[in-house]
């Protein structure tokens, strides 16, 4: 407890807690090798990967609420299935996530409270409303395109439990991507108004999506201990990058125009993109997005609303535990 | 093209199937509001898992019906473009969610039920049904073991939960006797084999919910009335509104493909 608690510190003196064993670890993690939960590991460690970790579940739960605002209004059976079967997946991911932070030794419970008061963050892109059936394709296209490329590194991530989780969500978040594509790709081949629905959404999402890949480089607080750790394999302007070099064409396939009219392609072939607006960025981590009042406010009512059906399944499981121990003492 | 409502020719066999995929459809659709709302992530993933099975059979019964109708609708005409008054699914199943007693309620009302009913109609003459039957009755046995855990949790919690879901089975009781129910146009295809006699199931289905009441702590209502009118389009105002969401977008671009 009270170790734990001094050796939260993220500064230099994070290995004073033990040198040797600290440089041990740090050869393991040279070596390509996988921490495991029951594995010495520093503090700080520790507390950045339960930070990362947390946050990534909360962004599946939170994330779960602008595509559920489309389940019941999906355009046909197949797609109302296919989006409900998303967003379970997306719970799915959430529920696999917090298991993986609770290898590090923090409850679910501690972990979404914290969310739910406000202290820890989820997505930023979360925070925007999708306002046409189009949102759902451009989410699916963009948003788990940019996840992706995100969390493949993640893969091979030093923690065992994270870089494994990885591996499924990876899978999943691949097939959601090809659905939204195939979303896109069936509004750009509609009617004149599906497209102007889907150039739309694009024209909305496009700068949100390249904010989600975090501040540029020379601002990032976390990428270099991060990236020491093997928690970061490549920065957030690399993968940046690698993102829109990917995109630029599908986008060109689809017939849809980017909209950055200063973009342009260099000599090596990369789509090189305007100035992002940092300030956007900074109101939305600052609570100030679209929707992060109504996130919260959705989530926190959720939490609420159903605290009386957990304290009945807990009194339930009590009572039934007093019940078989009272016949076994008969 | 128009958005407006399609006709349909409700020959017997016609109206059997939609009757059963409406009930689906409706259910399912109720269930999918839960989405990232529930009480617990667990019960986000559960009730995604029963609207992800309702919606298939639902599809699986209106696909049926569009090829035995022969008229060119389909299961997205029959899904969108049918008004309140042409849905025949049960009273019971759309009634809106409430609060989670009242949705676990309505799911073991009718999951007690149509455990039984598919597992009955397995044996049916008509072997596209039989076969929706086989699958359908897997997944309502779990709906069945889900839902009844949770009336045993609910009404043998805490004082609130007992009471919230006691109050769910007396509100919602008037509305199970419709499950029962026959009618001229459902007779003929009992008589062929096709379609199975309901009332058979009343026995055992009261049986289980007595069962599964009584080690709830819960209390069978004692009123005997039961509402009708769900199969020949006599809803709730509930439904209309169900409708006019789910329908939005059929009706707002008339003719596109999604």
């Amino acid at each position: 407890m009270y170790t734990q608690a001094l050796n939260s510190s993220d500064g230099d003196d994070r290995f004073i807690e033990d040198a040797d064993r600290a440089a041990a670890f740090q050869a393991r993690i040279d070596d390509d090798e996988r921490i495991e939960p029951n594995d010495w590991m520093p503090a700080a460690y520790r507390k950045t990967l339960t930070r990362q970790i947390s946050q990534h579940a909360h962004s599946e739960i939170v994330g779960m609420l602008p595509e559920g605002n489309w389940i019941t209004r999906a355009p046909s059976l197949r797609r109302k299935a296919a989006l409900l079967a998303k967003v379970q997946d997306e719970c799915g991911h959430g529920l696999y996530l917090y298991a993986a932070a609770e290898t590090l030794g923090s409850s679910r419970e501690e972990l979404v409270d914290a969310m739910l008061a406000g202290k820890a963050k989820y997505s930023s892109i979360f925070n925007y409303p999708t306002l046409t059936w189009a949102d759902i394709g451009t989410i699916g296209w963009l948003v788990d395109g940019a996840a992706i490329m995100n969390q493949i590194p993640l893969c091979r991530c030093s923690y065992g439990p994270y870089a494994r989780a990885m591996i499924r969500v990876c899978k999943e978040e691949s097939f959601h991507q090809r659905q939204g594509f195939e979303i896109m790709l069936t509004l750009c081949r509609g009617t004149d108004e599906q497209k102007a629905m889907a150039q739309n959404s694009l024209d909305r999402w496009w700068w949100p999506v390249l904010m989600m890949f975090g501040p540029p480089d020379q601002v990032s607080q976390h990428s270099d201990t991060s990236t020491k750790w093997k928690i970061k394999r490549f920065s957030n302007d690399e993968l940046r990058q690698k993102f829109v070099d990917a995109t630029v064409p599908q986008a060109q396939f689809l017939g849809l125009t980017i909209p950055d009219p200063g973009m342009k392609q260099d000599a090596e072939g990369h789509w090189r993109y305007s100035e992002i607006d940092w300030t956007e960025f900074k109101q939305v981590l600052a609570g100030n997005g679209p929707c992060n009042r109504d996130r919260l406010a959705a989530r926190r009512k959720a939490h609420d609303e159903g605290a009386w059906v957990r304290d009945a399944a807990a009194a339930y499981a009590e009572k039934r535990a007093r019940r078989s121990m009272a016949q076994a003492a008969e | 093209m128009s958005a407006a409502s399609i006709t349909v020719s409700e020959t017997p066999l016609v109206l059997y199937t939609l009757r059963r995929a409406d009930d689906a459809l409706i259910l399912g659709h109720r269930l999918s509001e839960w989405c990232g709302h529930a009480p617990m992530l667990e019960e986000d993933m559960a009730m995604a898992n029963m609207g992800l099975d309702l919606l298939g059979q639902a599809r699986e019964l209106y696909s049926y019906a569009a090829k035995v109708e022969g008229k060119g609708n389909d299961e997205d005409k029959f899904a969108y473009l049918r008004d309140v008054r042409q849905y025949r699914n049960l009273l019971l199943l759309e009634q809106p969610n409430g609060d989670f007693a009242r949705t676990m309620t309505r799911q073991f009302f009718y999951a007690a039920f149509s455990d039984l009913y598919w597992r009955a109609m397995m044996k049916s003459r008509d072997a596209t049904l039989a076969a929706i039957a086989a699958k359908s009755e897997k997944e309502s046995a779990y709906h069945l073991r889900h839902s009844s855990e949770w009336m045993v949790r609910l009404g043998d919690g805490t004082d609130e939960s007992h009471r919230r879901v006691q109050a769910a089975v007396d509100d919602l009781w008037a509305f199970t006797g419709e499950m029962f129910a026959v009618d001229d146009s459902e007779r003929g295809l009992i008589d062929a084999g096709i379609a199975i006699d309901p009332a058979m199931l009343r026995t055992p289905w009261l049986a289980t919910v007595s069962r599964v009441l009584d080690e709830s702590t819960l209390t069978k209502p004692q009123n005997e009335w039961m509402q009708q009118g769900g199969r020949d389009g006599r809803h709730s105002e509930h439904l209309g509104h169900l409708l006019s969401e789910l329908q939005s977008m059929q009706r707002s671009f008339p003719g596109a493909t999604w």
